[in-house]
C-alpha cells in the first residue's frame, strides 16, 4: 500500500511542479497547494501506514495498541496543515491585490513591476 | 581585577547616561564622565608593584563553556601600560571633549561613542582569551567608524569613516582567521598559555599563515604601509576623537597586538624582516608626507603614522633594547601627540583655521596654551630634559645595536627624527610666535576644560623627563619582561654622559631646525615629488571597492533575475541531478517493503489522479479550484483510513476554509489564459516529470531505509503519553506537551501570517452597509442564530476532549473560527471586519500559551514541561485531567480561532465593498 501511495504523491508532486511552472498566478497557487498536500501525505506514508486504528490509548491500557501508526509524523502534519492554511490565505490575498493593482495575472509581467 | 571590570561597567553605563546630560551641559558631562576612567587609572597605579613582581591581576567567568570560550581577563605589563594610557588620556579627552563640543549636536553621540570605544580598548588591553580579545578589537573599529563619521552630514566624513571601517574591518577578519588557526595549532585560545607555547607555533607548518593573517590585522589597525591611507582621512573626526583614537590609543592597538604576539610568533627571520622593513618604510614615508602638509591635524596625522612605523620597526628588531625603546616611545609619543592634537583643536576653535602658514602670534593671546604647546613640542623634538629625549636616546641606542643593517636603520631613524623636530616646531611653536599683528581670538576657545588636558600631559612629559623613575622601572620593565619572556632590569636615565648618542641627537635637532627654516621650499619640493606618483594606495583601494560593488551587482542580477519560472527550473533540475547522482553512486535498493493493498484507498488514489489531471488541463478557474479541493478531501480520506483522525478532521476543516477563500476571490480573477507556447508547455512537462520521477524514486528509497518502529523516538512518546502526560491521544500530547515549543512557534507564525493578510487588505475602502445587508438575508440570519452557538459549543467539546480523543486546540479553533465568522456575517449592525476582536483573540491565545509555561519555570523544571493540577468530571467529555498543557491548548485554540476570524472577515469585507462599487 505504501508503494502505491508514494507513487500517488509522486504524481501530485509532478502536477504541482508543472502548475508552478505556469505563468498564471492562479495556477502557481494551485501548484503550491498540490505540493503541500503531497508533502503532508509523504510524511504520513514514508514511516509506514498502520492497520487502520489511531495512536490513541484504549481505555484500561497504558499505551496504544501494538502496531499503531507513528504519532510523531501526525503531529508534524497537523501543524503543517494549519500553517499551510495561513500561507495559502496570504498568497490568495496577495494574488487578489496583485491582480487589482497591476491588472495582470501573468507572472512574467509581474516581474517587470518588481522594484 | 574586579575594580577594573567594574570600571568598565561604569564606563558603559556612562555611555548611556552622560549623552543625555551632554545635550544641554556638555562641559559638565565631560567632567563627570571622567570620574570612571580616573578611578580605573588610580587602581592601575596601585597595581604597578604587583605587575612588576609578576603578580598579574586576573579574572575569569564562563561564557560559552560548550565551545570553551570564557571571559578571561589578565593584566600583564603591556596591558597595564596601555590601560593607563587609555584611562589617563581618556579622562582628559572627555573633559576636553565636553568643552570642545559644547552646544554642538555632536556632543551627545561623542560621549556615547567615545566611552564605548574606551570600554572596547580596555577589553583589548586586558582580554586573555583570543576570541574575547577579537570581539573588543572589532568593537574599537566600529567605535572609530562612528566617531569619524560624527559629522555625518558631510560626504567626506562619511567616506573617511567607511574607508577606515573597511580597512580595519578587513584586517579584523584576517586577524580572526589567524586567531582560529593559532587556536587550533596551539590547542588553546588563552594568550597566556600560547605565550608559553611559542616554539610549538613557530615550528608548525601553519606558522606562515598565522603570521600573515595576524600582521594583516595589526598593520591595518596601526596604519602601516600600504594600509596607511585611512589614517589621514580619519582626521575628518572632531579633534578630541583624533587626539584620542587616532594618535594615542586605537592605532596603538596594532602595535600592542604585535607586542602580545611577540612571544608566540616573534624571533623568526620573517617576523624580523617584515616588521623592520614595513615599519621602517612607514616611518620614513609618514615623515616625508608630513613635510608636504600645512593643516595642523594632517601634519600630526602623518607624524603619527611615522611614529607607528617606528614602533613596528622596533618590535621587528626585537632585541631587549628595541622592545624597551618601543615601550618607552609608546608612552612618550602619547604624552606629546595627544596634547598637540588638543592644542590644534583649540587653535582651530580660536582662529577658525588650522593652516600653519596663516597662524601666528597666539602666544601673546593664549599664554598658557602656548606654554603647553612649547613643552609638548620640545618633548617631540627630543630635547632634554623632556621625556622625548629619553625616548629618542633609547631609539638611537636600539637602532645602532639592531644587528643586521643597523647603519641603514639608524639613518632611516635619523631622517624620521629630524622630520619630527620640524613637525614639532611647525605645530607647537610656529602658531604661537609673534610676527606682528595679533590675531582675534574667539572667546569660546578660552575654557579651562580645553586647557587642562594639554597642560597636564605636557607637564607630565617634562616631569617624567626630569624624574624618569616616575614612569617607573617597574612599569616599563614589566612590559618588556612580558614581551621578551625574560626578566629585564635596567633604569631609565636622562643623562648618559657625553657619547655618540648625544652627538647624533644634537645633529638631529640641528637638521630639524634647518628643515623648519626652509619649510616652504621643502614643502614645495616634496609636493612636486608626490605629484609624480601616479597611483596612491587610496586610489587603488577606491578602484578595488568600486569594482567589488560592480561585481556584486552583476552576480546579483545574474542569480536574482526575478523570473520565478527560471528559479523553479534551476531548483528542479538540481533536485533531479542530485537524486540521479546519488542513485548512480549507491544503486537502487529495490522496491521497499509495503503493507497489504486495500481496495478503498486505491480507489481514492485513482480519483485523486483524475482530479490532478483535471487541475492541469482545465482553463476554468472554478474547475481548477474544485479539482484542488478534490485532492484535499482525498488526502483527508486517506488520513482517516490510515489511523489519523486528528489529521482528517483538520484537513477537512482547512480544505473547506481554503475553498471559501478561493470562492471569495475567484469571481474577480480572469479565466486562466494560455500564456505559454505549446513547446514551452512540453518542456515544462518534461522538467516536471523528470523531477517528479526522481523524487518518487528518492521517496521509495527513503521508505526502504526507515528504521523499525521500536527504535523511533515516537515509540518512547507513545509509551510515556498516558503515564507521564495524562493524555490518551498521543498526537495531541506531542503537540501540547512533548513538542510544545514547536507548537508555540507555529501559532506565532500563524498569527503573523494572519496579520500579514490583514495588512495587505488594509485600506480596501469604506464599509458598505447595503452590501452587507445583501449577504445577511433573513433566512441566513435565522440559520446562523442556531448555527453559531452550536459550532462554538462543538468547538469547546473538541478542545476539551482533545487530550484523550481526536480533537484539540487546532481543530476546535478552526470550528470556533467558522462559527464566529458566520455570526459576523449575519449581523448587519456590527462591523463585519470584526474590528480589533480577532487581534484580541490572537493576543489572548499567545499570552495564555506563554502563561502556561510559567509554572514549570517557577518549579525549576524543564521549560514547557507539563505541570498537572487535578482532574474534573465534565459532561459529554468525561473525566479530564487539568494541567498546563491543557492551558496551552486553550492558547492554541484562541489563536487559531482569531486567525480564521481575521482572514475571513477581512476578505469578506473587501468583497462586499467590491460588490457595492459594481452596482
Amino acid at each position: 500500500m505504501e508503494t502505491i501511495l508514494i507513487l500517488l504523491t509522486g504524481f501530485l508532486f509532478t502536477c504541482g511542479f508543472y502548475l508552478m511552472l505556469r505563468r498564471n498566478f492562479t495556477r502557481l497557487l494551485i501548484g503550491i497547494l498540490f505540493i503541500s498536500q503531497a508533502a503532508n501525505l509523504v510524511i504520513l506514508v514514508v514511516p509506514g501506514l498502520g492497520p487502520g486504528f489511531s495512536p490513541i490509548v484504549p481505555d484500561g491500557a497504558t499505551r496504544p495498541l501494538e502496531g499503531h501508526p507513528d504519532p510523531l509524523p501526525q503531529a508534524l502534519i497537523l501543524t503543517a496543515i494549519v500553517i499551510g492554511f495561513g500561507v495559502i490565505a496570504f498568497a490568495i490575498v496577495l494574488l487578489k491585490k496583485a491582480y487589482h493593482g497591476l491588472k495582470t495575472d501573468d507572472l512574467d509581467r509581474l516581474k517587470e513591476t518588481d522594484s | 581585577m574586579e575594580w577594573y571590570l567594574m570600571g568598565m561597567v561604569a564606563i558603559i553605563a556612562g555611555a548611556m547616561v552622560w549623552p543625555l546630560l551632554a545635550k544641554r551641559h556638555a562641559v559638565w558631562a565631560g567632567w563627570l564622565s571622567a570620574i570612571a576612567p580616573i578611578g580605573i587609572f588610580c587602581w592601575l597605579l596601585t597595581q604597578t608593584k604587583n605587575v612588576a613582581n609578576e603578580v598579574l591581576p586576573t579574572w575569569t567567568a564562563e561564557w560559552v563553556p560548550q565551545m570553551g570560550i570564557s571571559l578571561d581577563f589578565r593584566l600583564d605589563g603591556p596591558g597595564l601600560l596601555l590601560s593607563m594610557l587609555i584611562t589617563g588620556i581618556g579622562a582628559l579627552i572627555l573633559i576636553y571633549g565636553g568643552g570642545y563640543l559644547k552646544g554642538s549636536p555632536q556632543a551627545a553621540p561623542f560621549f556615547a561613542f567615545v566611552q564605548l570605544f574606551m570600554l572596547a580598548m580596555l577589553g583589548v588591553a586586558s582580554a586573555d582569551h583570543l576570541l574575547v580579545l577579537f570581539i573588543f578589537w572589532e568593537l574599537t573599529s566600529l567605535a572609530s567608524y562612528l566617531l569619524i563619521g560624527l559629522s555625518h552630514s558631510e560626504l567626506a566624513a562619511r567616506k573617511a569613516a567607511l574607508r577606515a571601517l573597511l580597512v580595519t574591518g578587513t584586517g579584523g577578519l584576517a586577524l580572526l582567521a589567524g586567531i582560529l588557526i593559532l587556536g587550533s595549532v596551539g590547542g588553546t585560545y588563552s594568550l597566556a598559555e600560547l605565550q608559553t607555547k611559542g616554539d610549538l607555533i613557530r615550528s608548525s607548518p601553519m606558522y606562515l599563515g598565522i603570521f600573515v593573517l595576524v600582521i594583516l590585522g595589526a598593520f591595518t589597525k596601526s596604519a602601516q604601509i600600504p594600509f596607511h591611507f585611512w589614517l589621514p582621512d580619519a582626521m575628518a573626526a572632531p579633534t578630541p576623537v583624533s587626539a584620542y583614537l587616532h594618535s594615542a590609543t586605537m592605532v596603538k592597538a596594532g602595535v600592542f597586538l604585535l607586542a602580545k604576539f611577540y612571544p608566540i610568533l616573534g624571533g623568526v627571520p620573517i617576523w624580523h624582516d617584515t616588521l623592520t622593513v614595513i615599519g621602517g618604510v612607514t616611518m620614513l614615508l609618514g615623515g616625508i608626507l608630513a613635510l608636504a602638509q600645512t593643516d595642523l591635524k594632517k601634519l600630526l596625522a602623518y607624524s603619527t603614522m611615522s611614529a607607528l612605523g617606528t614602533l613596528v620597526m622596533l618590535l621587528g628588531i626585537g632585541t631587549d633594547l628595541a622592545v624597551k625603546a618601543a615601550m618607552v616611545f609608546l608612552v612618550v609619543h602619547a604624552l606629546y601627540k595627544a596634547p598637540l592634537f588638543m592644542i590644534a583643536g583649540v587653535v582651530d576653535k580660536a582662529t577658525g583655521t588650522r593652516n600653519v602658514t596663516l597662524l601666528q602670534g597666539l602666544g601673546k593671546r593664549m599664554p598658557l596654551l602656548g606654554i603647553a604647546a612649547a613643552l609638548a613640542a620640545f618633548s617631540m623634538s627630543g630635547l632634554p630634559p623632556f621625556v622625548g629625549f629619553i625616548g629618542k636616546e633609547l631609539l638611537y641606542e636600539a637602532e645602532i645595536h639592531a644587528g643586521h643593517y643597523s647603519l641603514l636603520i639608524t639613518c632611516l631613524g635619523f631622517a624620521a627624527n629630524a622630520i619630527n623636530v620640524t613637525v614639532a616646531l611647525k605645530v607647537g611653536i610656529s602658531p604661537f610666535r609673534n610676527r606682528g599683528e595679533l590675531p582675534d581670538i574667539n572667546p569660546k576657545a578660552r575654557k579651562p576644560s580645553l586647557l587642562i588636558g594639554p597642560l597636564i600631559l605636557a607637564l607630565a612629559g617634562a616631569l617624567i623627563g626630569l624624574f624618569p623613575w616616575l614612569l617607573g622601572e617597574g612599569l616599563i620593565n614589566a612590559a618588556v619582561r612580558d614581551i621578551v619572556s625574560q626578566p629585564v632590569d635596567s633604569d631609565l636615565k636622562l643623562w648618559h654622559g657625553f657619547s655618540l648618542l648625544l652627538v647624533i641627537s644634537a645633529v638631529t635637532v640641528v637638521v630639524g631646525v634647518v628643515l623648519y627654516i626652509f619649510r616652504d621650499r621643502v614643502r614645495a619640493m616634496v609636493g612636486l615629488v608626490l605629484q609624480k606618483i601616479p597611483k596612491k594606495s587610496s586610489d587603488i583601494f577606491d578602484w578595488g571597492l568600486a569594482r567589488l560593488i560592480e561585481g556584486a551587482g552583476m552576480s546579483t542580477r545574474f542569480f536574482q533575475h526575478g523570473n520565478l519560472r527560471l528559479y523553479l527550473v534551476v531548483v528542479l533540475i538540481c533536485l533531479s541531478s542530485l537524486i540521479t547522482a546519488s542513485l548512480v553512486s549507491t544503486g537502487f535498493a529495490g522496491m521497499p517493503q509495503s503493507g497489504p493493498v486495500r481496495f478503498v484507498p486505491v480507489g481514492i488514489s485513482l480519483l485523486m489522479v483524475m482530479a490532478g489531471i483535471a487541475a492541469i488541463r482545465s482553463r476554468s478557474t472554478v474547475m481548477a479550484v474544485l479539482a484542488m479541493g478534490g485532492i484535499g478531501y482525498g488526502v483527508a480520506l486517506l488520513f482517516a483510513l490510515f489511523g489519523a483522525p486528528d489529521l482528517a478532521l483538520t484537513q477537512v476543516l482547512v480544505e473547506t476554509l481554503t475553498l471559501v477563500l478561493f470562492a471569495l476571490v475567484m469571481r474577480q480573477l480572469p479565466p486562466i489564459q494560455a500564456y505559454s507556447s505549446t513547446r514551452r508547455r512540453a518542456t515544462d512537462l518534461g522538467i516536471a516529470l523528470t523531477a517528479g520521477v526522481a523524487l518518487t524514486i528518492a521517496l521509495l528509497a527513503v521508505r526502504g531505509a526507515t528504521i523499525p518502529d521500536a527504535e523511533r523516538i515516537s515509540a518512547e512518546m507513545a509509551t510515556r503519553s498516558l503515564p507521564e502526560a495524562n493524555g490518551k491521544n498521543v498526537v495531541n500530547v506531542i503537540l501540547v506537551d512533548f513538542r510544545a515549543l514547536d507548537t508555540m512557534g507555529e501559532i506565532c507564525v500563524l498569527a503573523i501570517a494572519a496579520i500579514g493578510v490583514a495588512g495587505l487588505l488594509l485600506g480596501s475602502g469604506r464599509r458598505n452597509v447595503q452590501a452587507e445587508l445583501a449577504i445577511a438575508t433573513p433566512l441566513f440570519r435565522t440559520a446562523v442564530s442556531w448555527m453559531t452557538p452550536l459550532l462554538i459549543f462543538m468547538s469547546i467539546v473538541l478542545l476539551f476532549r482533545g487530550h484523550n480523543e481526536p480533537g484539540g486546540g487546532f481543530i476546535g479553533g478552526l470550528v470556533a473560527g467558522a462559527g464566529l465568522v458566520l455570526r459576523r456575517l449575519a449581523s448587519a449592525d456590527r462591523p463585519p471586519d470584526a474590528g480589533r476582536q480577532p487581534f484580541l483573540y490572537m493576543a489572548a491565545g499567545i499570552i495564555t500559551a506563554l502563561v502556561s509555561t510559567l509554572p514549570a519555570v517557577f518549579l525549576q523544571r524543564t521549560f514547557m514541561e507539563g505541570v498537572w493540577i487535578g482532574s474534573l468530571w465534565l459532561p459529554i467529555v468525561g473525566k479530564t485531567k487539568f494541567g498546563t498543557p491543557f492551558l496551552f491548548d486553550i492558547g492554541v485554540y484562541l489563536v487559531v480561532a482569531g486567525v480564521c476570524l481575521l482572514i475571513l472577515t477581512r476578505l469578506i469585507r473587501g468583497e462586499t465593498l467590491k460588490e457595492a462599487t459594481h452596482h
